[in-house]
């Protein structure tokens, strides 16, 4: 951040240093979040944050960690501001890192604002509750959990798990019907190695999408302490595009359980009580405090949409870190390892998956009118299907009534044909809708009880039988 | 007058605050941002801000205002938004745009609008502390009855009908010591409950339009209930859906700590839906507090607060109302985190250790009581607080300490989301204590309830035991007795006690349908145990066009509902007539 400002303070006493914190006697006038400056002995100069201040003692906080702080020759400068960046419309196609500096040599950006990190919160009474169906081109997601702008839905994934190349995927294909030209993507890459972090810029460089695309990068060699501003700097270049350029923005967010670890390290150190697995008790509102950011405004233009992505440990739904993320988000795209290791691709998790403000979006005049009574009944039809299979695993297949055998069928032709989908197949919601309806001949026409009548005369394919 | 002496997140210390009281508000910074003193140490306040601190100095100025923390109560207070200090969020909105700025102020009420009031008493009367002296049509459904304020007595003077604002005198009430000027509007802290003459025992059912709680697990007026559940087990959906069609007269919905985009949801829709009742808009009975998760936390601990003194103030005026909090956790929360920053002995999982005493201080303001003053009236607050437990795990400490309150459980249960069977209330773990009470309230709508009632839930209970057995052998492998069971079972879970929250008809069930569908499962329970006897196989049963009339039962309005069950019950006796008559 090249943010120049006269130093107006400066203070010498330190009189603790561990982790990231310095503890140092009080410097008149400082305020509560203020930057400040650490110039060690050797002329460097690291950035800190004050994050308690009191008249006889502050606590700040270091990017980057307190090595080769000394008690002695070290100064601390306060700069009279907080943490800001700068913002402009020349940020696309730029790369910064978690502090918000260029980083790939391009000219400085002239900054148009300076805008506060952590933003403010939205007041409810001034959103405008999301309702414009975003086509992904993927049948798992449009079909069943379908995306709206304004929305924000993870992907809850496994170490191993695709979930890059589905974020790739998602980004190359998501349209709205009619509108191509305000669309804008934030990508912020926390704690990820090298190699996931130039995979992404690869494919956004490969598809075009990098000039209208603000990058945050954190790989897993810097600092810690950045891995909590990346998130928030991606946010405020986010709402900076879609409230003051009026642009509708796709915020990815990659890897959230990175973020989630750098928390806990930090509270930690600051020997705070823990809560459920050393996770500080505030995550849930550290973690709401980004997320929420996501959203449309009533009578504005724009909206920000957010795309997390968060590996579950060990696979593990209840964790603290998918759990809470799961309640505050709405809705998840949970991967499946089972689906994986049969090789299919997406291995969504029908199940386990959800998006709460699917029933907006969907519908005639946004999808099709059919849309939400296929969702239920391939929903129903695989949902029994699965338990069958679940059932016909200890008494064999041979067993199970003629019925029950169709659903059998049912379940196994739904995850090859409808879930399973190539990495560059973009399909239009119709043809999801489609394939579903080409399913559903599958079974007798009775069982098809979700689905109002109209809708099977108009769509059901007769006469033919699916597996030709 | 103070200054600060030291700031960390929300807990901000000053000094030289001698004087102060606790719980009294104080303004901080240049800014004057709100806050609360929660506790003294010599001339030192500790402090929580209820408003972001950054950029707050040392020695910056903290001005103590006299007062505890209160909310105004008048007309003007129904159908609106406000956050968890009661400011009015369409007037932020108003002054600040759509997003919230710090120390920006907007008053609960309306001090320009002036409201008709029409007395009910007249000069001369002597009159006691909440004795109703006048009122004023609020909206359409809510008559806003104008109180002496609790505390107060004396002779009535000045009344006079006309249109007055907030602030204007409508009488004056002559007392002993002086004369009070009573207006439309007066206040009340929020920590402390209002007073009442005696609290009754909670009676009759609050009809939800929900057959698995009006019909299964009733709740009582005055009574108390948990709602715990994992996320995406459509604990906020249910949430809505008791806000929307409760048959009460006045809902407060607390949106503490949860989306943001739910509740403009929640705020849209309502000023769409009608009251089945009243046949009027929705937001004519509801009040909003709105402190979503990315909000200010220490002002979550308040809204709470907010939400029930204002429950309270509308008991007090005779009406039943119904407080919604979603989600209790998330207040927990907040006074874990402000327990943690002023380095508190935590108790379980860093919750602190009074969580257990403020939770049941807010549940047990609900109740049905006999309210202050004169006509004599009842009235009562109704509490359905959610909880979020961690990973869906009921043994944390917010759902133990809240089960020991609430005489109502209704638990969610992930794996019926997964099914989306939708309310995801699970029949086998939720229970209500409030079945004898309700039992005259049925007894003059549907007398058959308590018997089918228990019939089923005994059906669905088998239905459990079997399923374990299902699991090894297969449902092929089990008598046709057992396999007619499970198929009653599954009518009973799929065409009763699921109910679409966005199904035009059946979103409101009345508790007659609930009553007549059963009832027709039960009957049609009957009728196949005939069907069975007379060597008919459970395989056929299943496709008889009973079973499919049954699962239609859903789309068939209210209002027709009566006359549809008696058709189909006739059929269904004729059907077993011609059974009898092809096997004789």
């Amino acid at each position: 951040m090249s943010l120049s400002s006269l130093y107006i303070k400066e203070g010498r006493a330190i009189n603790k240093a561990k982790g990231s914190l310095l503890v140092a006697e009080s410097i008149p006038g400082i305020e509560l979040s203020e930057i400040i400056d650490v110039q060690l002995g050797n002329g460097e100069v690291k950035r800190g944050q004050a994050i308690d201040i009191g008249k006889e003692a502050i606590i700040i906080q270091v990017f980057g960690g307190v090595s080769e702080v000394d008690l002695i020759d070290c100064k601390i400068r306060c700069k009279g501001e907080t943490l800001k960046l700068p913002v402009s419309i020349d940020m696309m196609g730029r790369f910064f890192n978690g502090m918000g500096e260029s980083i790939d040599g391009g000219p400085p950006i002239i900054p148009y604002d300076y805008l506060e990190i952590n933003g403010e919160p939205m007041n409810p009474a001034a959103r405008q509750p999301p309702s414009e169906f975003i086509e992904t081109g993927i049948s798992a997601i449009d079909g069943l959990n379908a995306l709206v702008r304004g929305q924000k839905l993870p992907i809850f994934s496994g170490a191993g798990l695709p979930h890059n190349k589905i974020a790739a995927q998602i980004i190359r294909q998501a349209t709205v019907k009619g509108e191509e030209e305000r669309f804008a993507l934030v990508f912020a890459a926390v704690g990820i190695s090298y190699d996931e972090a130039s995979f992404f810029m690869k494919d956004l460089e490969n598809t075009g999408a990098l000039e209208r695309t603000v990058a945050f990068i954190n790989t897993a060699s810097d600092p810690v302490i950045e891995r909590i501003s990346t998130p928030r700097l991606a946010l405020t270049a986010a709402d900076y595009l879609a409230w003051e350029q009026g642009m509708d923005v796709l915020v990815i967010l990659t890897d959230m359980t990175n973020y989630c670890e750098a928390l806990r390290e930090l509270s930690s150190m600051r020997e705070e009580i823990p809560s459920r697995r050393g996770y500080p008790g505030y995550m849930y509102t550290d973690l709401a405090t980004i997320y929420e950011r996501a959203g449309r405004i009533m009578g504005k233009e724009g909206s920000i949409t957010i795309l997390p992505i968060l590996t579950m440990p060990n696979d593990d739904i209840t964790h603290p870190i998918p759990d809470l993320t799961g309640y505050i988000t709405e809705g998840q795209i949970v991967l499946s390892r089972n689906l994986e290791r049969k090789g299919i691709y997406l291995p969504i998790d029908v199940f386990l998956s959800l998006s709460r403000m699917m029933k907006e979006g969907i519908g005639p005049g946004k999808t099709r009118e059919d849309h939400n009574n296929v969702f239920m009944q391939s929903y129903a039809a695989y949902s029994e299907g699965c338990n069958l299979r679940e059932i016909s695993t200890i008494i064999g297949a041979e067993s199970l009534g003629e019925r029950d055998k169709v659903y059998l069928s049912f379940a196994d032709e739904f995850e090859k044909r409808f879930v399973s989908q190539g990495e560059f197949e973009k399909r239009r919601v119709e043809e999801t809708l489609d394939i579903a309806w080409d399913l559903f001949s599958m079974l007798p026409e009775k069982e098809l009880r979700l689905i109002s009548e109209k809708f099977i005369d108009k769509y059901l394919p007769r006469g033919k039988s699916s597996s030709s | 007058m103070g200054k600060i002496w030291r700031v960390s997140g929300p807990l901000v210390i000053a000094d030289e605050m001698k004087g102060s009281q606790v719980y009294e508000v104080v303004e901080i910074g240049k800014e004057g941002l709100v806050g609360e003193i929660t506790g003294l140490d010599g001339d030192k306040a500790i402090i929580q801000a209820h408003e972001e601190t950054l950029g707050l100095r040392v020695g910056d100025e903290v001005k103590g205002t006299g007062k505890i923390l209160s909310v105004e109560l008048g007309p003007g207070i129904v159908g609106s938004i406000y956050d968890g200090l009661q400011k009015s969020l369409l007037t932020l909105v108003e002054e600040s745009g759509p997003f919230i700025k710090r120390g920006v102020k907007a008053l609960a009420l309306d001090r320009n609008k002036k409201w008709h009031f029409t007395p009910t008493v007249r000069d001369g009367d002597i009159l006691g502390p909440g004795s109703i002296i006048g009122t004023v049509t609020e909206t359409n459904i809510i008559e806003h009855k104008i109180m002496v304020p609790p505390g107060l007595k004396g002779t009535i003077r000045k009344i006079k009908g006309g249109d007055y604002t907030v602030d204007e005198p409508v009488a004056s009430l002559e007392h002993e010591s002086g004369v009070f000027e009573i207006k439309l509007k007066q206040e009340w802290p929020v920590r402390k409950p209002r007073p009442y003459r005696q609290r009754l025992a909670p009676a009759g059912l609050l009809t939800t339009g929900m057959r698995v709680m009006d019909y299964m697990f009733p709740l009582a007026l005055g009574g108390k209930a948990a709602i715990p559940g994992g996320f995406g087990t459509g604990k906020t959906v249910a949430l809505q859906q008791l806000a929307k069609w409760a048959q009460t007269h006045l809902n407060i919905y607390v949106g503490c700590g949860e989306r943001g985009n739910e509740m403009s949801d929640v705020l849209y829709s309502f000023r769409q839906l009608k009251d089945p009742k009243t046949g009027e808009l929705l937001q004519d009975k509801e009040i909003f507090i709105a402190n979503t998760s990315n909000m200010p936390v220490v002002a979550r601990e308040a809204s709470i607060f907010v939400g029930i003194t204002v429950a309270e103030y509308f008991r007090d005026m005779g009406y039943d109302v119904l407080l919604i909090a979603d989600s209790t956790s998330r207040w927990a929360e907040a006074m874990r985190e402000m327990g943690g920053r002023l380095e508190e002995m935590p108790g379980e999982e860093g919750f602190p250790a009074y969580l257990g005493s403020h939770l049941s201080s807010f549940y047990e303001r609900s109740g049905m009581v006999e309210c202050l003053g004169r006509p004599e009236r009842n009235g009562s607050v109704t509490v359905i607080g959610s909880v979020s437990p961690p990973g869906a795990d009921f043994s944390e400490p917010v759902t133990q300490n809240t089960l020991r309150i609430v005489d109502a459980l209704y638990s969610l249960d992930v794996s019926l989301a997964n099914k989306r069977h939708f309310p995801t209330i699970n029949w086998l773990t939720s229970y209500s204590l409030y079945i004898d009470v309700v039992r005259n309230w049925w007894n003059d709508v549907y007398p058959e309830w308590a018997d089918t009632r228990s019939a089923a839930l005994k059906i669905l209970q088998q239905e459990a035991e079997l399923e374990e057995i299902v699991r090894l052998v297969g449902p092929e492998a089990l008598p046709e007795g057992d396999k007619l069971l499970l198929l009653i079972a599954r009518m009973l879970r799929e065409d009763f006690l699921q109910q679409s929250a966005y199904h035009e008809i059946d979103a409101y069930c009345t508790p007659l349908k609930a009553g007549l569908m059963i009832t027709a499962i039960m009957k049609f329970y009957d009728l196949a145990q005939e069907m069975l006897n007379s060597g008919m196989r459970v395989e056929e049963i299943r496709s008889s066009p009973m079973v499919y009339r049954i699962t239609r039962m859903k789309d068939i309005p209210n209002e027709l509902f009566e006359q549809k069950a008696k058709e189909l019950w006739q059929e269904m006796e004729q059907e077993l007539v011609a059974d009898k008559g092809g096997t004789l």
